[in-house]
């Protein structure tokens, strides 16, 4: 995406808690940290705070960027140039320079060569943190490292975060590692001092402190995703290593032992098993799920792709189980370190022959926690593979996000019978008869030791009770009955959230981690004189609400992150009756969403439109 | 009353007739060899007196994979995707530790398209019987080289196979596994007893069965058919399962002719000597055992190698006792104190 940005001076003057800073490093330099402890002090000052790591598919020695946005009005989607940037790559130096709009700022390592036809429009700011490392007598292994905790000091100073918030940040990322949160803290210190004492603020960008973000938490959805996993009753997670939904199998990882030993014996509740490809990731989660475990897995394209044989035995068999895709951009590996939204076609339908999926997107963080949760009962509930499809932007970048609830509602395991609850149908049971009217059959599980218990599961044609059968009638019966019970979910389903300004005869629609860009956009619309009303769709197959909002609106633009408006071919397809309305907006590049885009799009199609 | 009325009213010690361990009849080729794995398995079971419902099936795709559904109509069974049956099995045995899984799968799933899982579920040591019905044929396709047709076979509509074949036992061996056996479909008792002691090892047990397919590969001189199998086959031992409670009574074997392999459960399997002195505990001599059998063209059958396995994956875990999927939902969702802990830490 091109976004050809004039700023004026006027719109420039005093930004105070308004501006985008990217830290330019090389990867593998060990300026995460660095990064944390600078976007954790601005949350800490309670202004809303967005970090995105832009990085090559590369363990050492690539360009990668970190991209601050602080917001006091709360935008925190993307911005497509920079206010500030902190130059610590010699090789992108001259480039990232191009981002900034007059009377941006430079940070940058005084070690580098300032290139020299650099930009006389700019403030630069040279920073000494190499005779730093020098006199705090880092060890040599540590001092690339320590380069980047300098810069923190320096930019801390000159922008006005308090000391105390970057001591709070590192606190919170050291915890208990006295001696590295000491080393650390007194290389920020020199930094801190050495700006105050030989720096002097000649630009317009500065921070102040806003009342305390109680109530929002600071973090990546892939963590959330984990979480809400775990607190969902996640039983069996089988996986296979993939960018960008590893992280969220780490995570994982990491929270299980403490959150799922069993409360009356302390002992292991669940199992995370790395496993020898994405075949087989999958089919050990059928596996488990066809046994009665609440069973997931975390992939994301290329992975569903080696999945898809077993989603459609999954979908066939009626066996519950949830695939996270946290995804990247395709086709082929494509471009494993960024962002899209280009699987959605692909999962909708993953599999061959008559086939559809239930999918959640989670727009935000928090989302990725419920969804986290909800996945289950609404695999376990319907009996289906249930998609969380989440992505890149949203998984593996830190996000302000509201605190996660506790589920509201209890577990729900779906239709299973254990021995004693064979007895109340008389021996008219069978795995996939629709007993109950609604679609979703009744399910045993191995190890029910009542003889009546046991069927035979097949991904070939069966009846109703599970046994081989070619009839044609059967089949057809059958596949109908999978297609209601699908259709019957959509209720179900977390519903759409509708955004509206007033008097809009507008509609746009959108879903997943596009929500702050589309959020901004609206608003930046409405500032420009077009009321638009936003509806973000969080499931699928789409509900009553999605077919009304179309209704009661002259024009619904769908604005998506791919190349071909998957969404918006989902919709014109289910809601053919509406789709003169629709009006397919999208485009991707490996970048989040912004809501400049969102705003000029919109206004050239409605000049071509209204 | 004459004998099979005999074995229908026989019960075994949990009370079950043979009939309780019966599956659908038979839609596979008369004469099939994959018919005898399916009676032979629902007599190891029987004699062994497990509940059927403490069984599992597990298969792939293709004429073995079909017979699942040919024994133990009382246990589970899942007969997923080709090559997959690993892998089901994998997530599936966690749910309940106390089942005992029996895999079925023919030489098209474990040696071709699911070879990499067939040595990874070996890698994880699942404890379950990994049983190979091995025809060196794709049936179910119409009589395709597999990946253990011999070099050299003539199939009507393929030609000469130009390719090696692969063998399961060796891969089985070199991947890891501590329980490897070799069986033939003319063979019914060896079969019977290694499928005891393969269902009563505490880790994965492998058996390779030569399982002719009558109707694409059974060509006298063909290595996967009846004849070739009964002219050259060449058991290595006489092999008795003997159950834990039952007494050894060691004079039934000729001493210094036999060998006692003593199971994680303490039943044992009683070895006898045929006409060379094997030893199932040497891995070496196991690989010698296999390279010569296809060097110089005989059929050794029994069991390859045994280690006793303390251990299986179950073991790697610390888990609560009582089955996984029998955990009521208060158990698997952590309380809302542990939540507030964690927004705090990312607050």
């Amino acid at each position: 995406m091109d976004h050809p940005i004039v700023h004026t001076q006027a719109e420039h003057n005093a930004s105070v808690n308004d501006f985008c800073m990217t830290i330019c490093t090389v990867n593998g330099s060990g300026s995460a940290t660095a990064n944390t402890i600078l976007y954790r002090a601005l949350f800490n000052m309670g202004i809303p705070t967005s970090g995105k790591n832009i990085f090559p598919s590369n363990i050492k020695g690539l360009p990668t960027w970190f991209v601050i946005r602080v917001s006091e009005r709360g935008y925190i989607g993307r911005v497509p140039y920079d206010d500030i940037i902190v130059a610590m790559n010699a090789d992108t130096f001259q480039k990232d320079l191009t981002y900034l709009p007059e009377g941006g700022v430079v940070f940058y390592a005084d070690h580098l060569q300032k290139p020299a036809d650099a930009r006389t429009d700019l403030v630069y700011y040279p920073m000494p943190i190499r005779q730093f490392v020098r006199q705090a007598e880092v060890p040599r292994n540590l001092r690339e490292y320590m380069e980047n905790m300098a810069y923190v000091g320096i930019v801390g100073q000159v922008l006005g975060i308090p000391m105390e918030n970057i001591e709070y940040a590192l606190g919170k990322h050291f915890g208990s590692r006295q001696n590295a949160l000491e080393s650390n803290q007194n290389i920020i210190r020199m930094g801190f001092e050495w700006a105050a004492n030989n720096l002097t603020k000649q630009d317009r960008y500065s921070v102040r402190k806003l009342s305390p973000l109680s109530d929002y938490i600071l973090t990546d959805g892939n963590n959330a995703g984990a979480l809400g996993a775990l607190y969902g009753g996640v039983q069996f997670c089988s996986w296979y290593p993939i960018t960008p939904a590893t992280s969220m199998v780490e995570a994982m990882i990491a929270h299980n032992p403490k959150l799922r030993k069993d409360p009356i014996t302390g002992k292991n509740t669940s199992i995370i098993l790395q496993v020898e490809d994405e075949l087989a990731a999958a089919g050990a989660a059928i596996g488990a799920g066809w046994a009665g475990l609440r069973t997931m897995t975390a992939t994301s394209g290329p992975g569903l792709s080696l999945m898809t044989e077993n989603i459609g035995l999954a979908y066939f068999t009626e066996t519950p189980m949830v695939i996270w895709d946290v995804q990247r951009v395709g086709p082929s590996t494509g471009l494993p370190t960024r962002t899209a939204q280009g699987d959605l076609a692909m999962v909708y339908r993953l599999g061959h022959g008559d086939i559809n999926h239930i999918i959640l997107i989670p727009g935000s963080v928090n989302e990725c926690f419920e969804f986290g949760w909800k996945a289950f009962d609404i695999a376990d509930h319907y009996q289906t593979p249930v998609f969380v499809m989440s992505d890149l932007d949203l998984g593996m970048n830190q996000w302000i996000t509201e605190k996660f609830a506790y589920p509201e509602k209890p577990i729900d395991r779906g239709r299973i019978l254990w021995e004693e609850d064979l007895a109340r149908f008389e021996g008219s049971w069978g795995r996939y008869k629709d007993i109950e009217g609604d679609a979703i059959p009744w399910r045993t599980v191995m190890g029910n030791q009542n003889p009546a218990a046991p069927y035979f599961t097949r991904g070939t044609g069966h009846d109703e009770c599970g046994n081989y059968s070619e009839d044609p009638q059967n089949w057809s019966e059958m596949i109908q009955r999978i297609k209601r019970k699908l259709q019957n979910s959509c209720e179900y389903l977390p519903g759409p959230i509708l955004r509206e300004k007033a008097g809009a005869r507008i509609g746009v629609i959108a879903m997943g981690s596009t929500d702050p860009a589309i959020i901004e956009g609206q608003d930046q619309l409405e500032e420009a004189g077009l009321a638009v009303d936003y509806l973000r769709i969080r499931a699928l197959p789409v509900c009553s609400v999605v077919r009304e909002f179309l209704e009661n609106h002259d024009r619904v633009y769908v604005l998506e992150l791919n190349r071909d408006g998957q969404l918006y071919g989902i919709l014109i397809q289910e809601l053919h009756d509406y789709s003169p309305k629709l009006i397919s907006i999208s485009e991707v590049d490996g970048l989040p969403m912004t809501a400049i885009w969102v705003k000029q799009q919109i206004l050239a199609k409605e000049q071509q439109n209204g | 009353m004459d004998n099979a009325q005999t074995a229908k009213t026989e019960r075994n010690f949990v009370g079950l007739s043979s009939i309780d361990y019966r599956g659908k009849p038979s839609t596979l080729c008369p004469g099939c060899g994959h018919n005898t794995v399916s009676n032979q398995i629902q007599q190891a079971v029987f004699e062994l007196g497990l509940m059927p419902e403490m069984v599992a099936k597990f298969s792939g795709i293709g004429c073995s994979s079909k017979s699942l559904n040919y024994f133990l109509q009382r246990s589970f069974g899942f007969n997923g995707l080709h090559g997959r049956m690993p892998t089901l099995v994998t997530g599936a045995c966690f749910a309940d530790r106390r089942i005992k899984a029996i895999g079925i799968s023919g030489d098209g799933d474990s040696a071709s398209i699911g070879l990499g899982h067939f040595k990874h579920i070996i890698r994880r040591n699942v404890p379950m019987v990994y049983i190979i019905e091995n025809n060196g044929v794709y049936g179910l396709t119409k009589g395709q080289f597999s990946a253990t047709s011999d070099l050299g076979l003539e199939l009507k509509h393929q030609g000469k196979n130009f390719l090696p074949p692969l063998d399961l036992c060796m891969e089985a061996l070199i991947s890891g596994a501590k329980f490897v056996a070799r069986t033939f479909s003319g063979d019914i008792k060896q079969m019977k007893e290694l499928l005891k002691a393969a269902i009563m090892h505490n880790g994965i047990a492998v058996i390779d069965v030569i399982s002719p397919c009558v109707t694409f590969n059974n060509r006298d001189e063909a290595l996967q058919s009846y004849t070739w199998g009964r002219e050259n086959e060449a058991p290595i031992q006489d092999i008795t399962y003997v159950p834990r409670a039952q007494a050894i009574h060691i004079k039934d074997f000729q001493e210094g002719e036999t060998r006692e392999v003593r199971l994680h459960d303490s039943s044992s399997i009683i070895l006898k000597k045929i006409d060379r002195d094997y030893d199932p505990t040497d891995k070496h001599a196991a690989l010698d055992l296999l390279t010569g059998s296809y060097k110089n063209h005989y059929f050794a059958t029994g069991l390859i190698y045994i280690e006793n396995a303390p251990t299986n994956i179950y073991d790697e875990f610390d888990f609560v006792e009582e089955p996984l999927n029998r955990l009521t939902p208060d158990r698997l969702r952590p309380d809302a104190a542990a939540l507030e802990r964690i927004n705090l830490m990312y607050h």
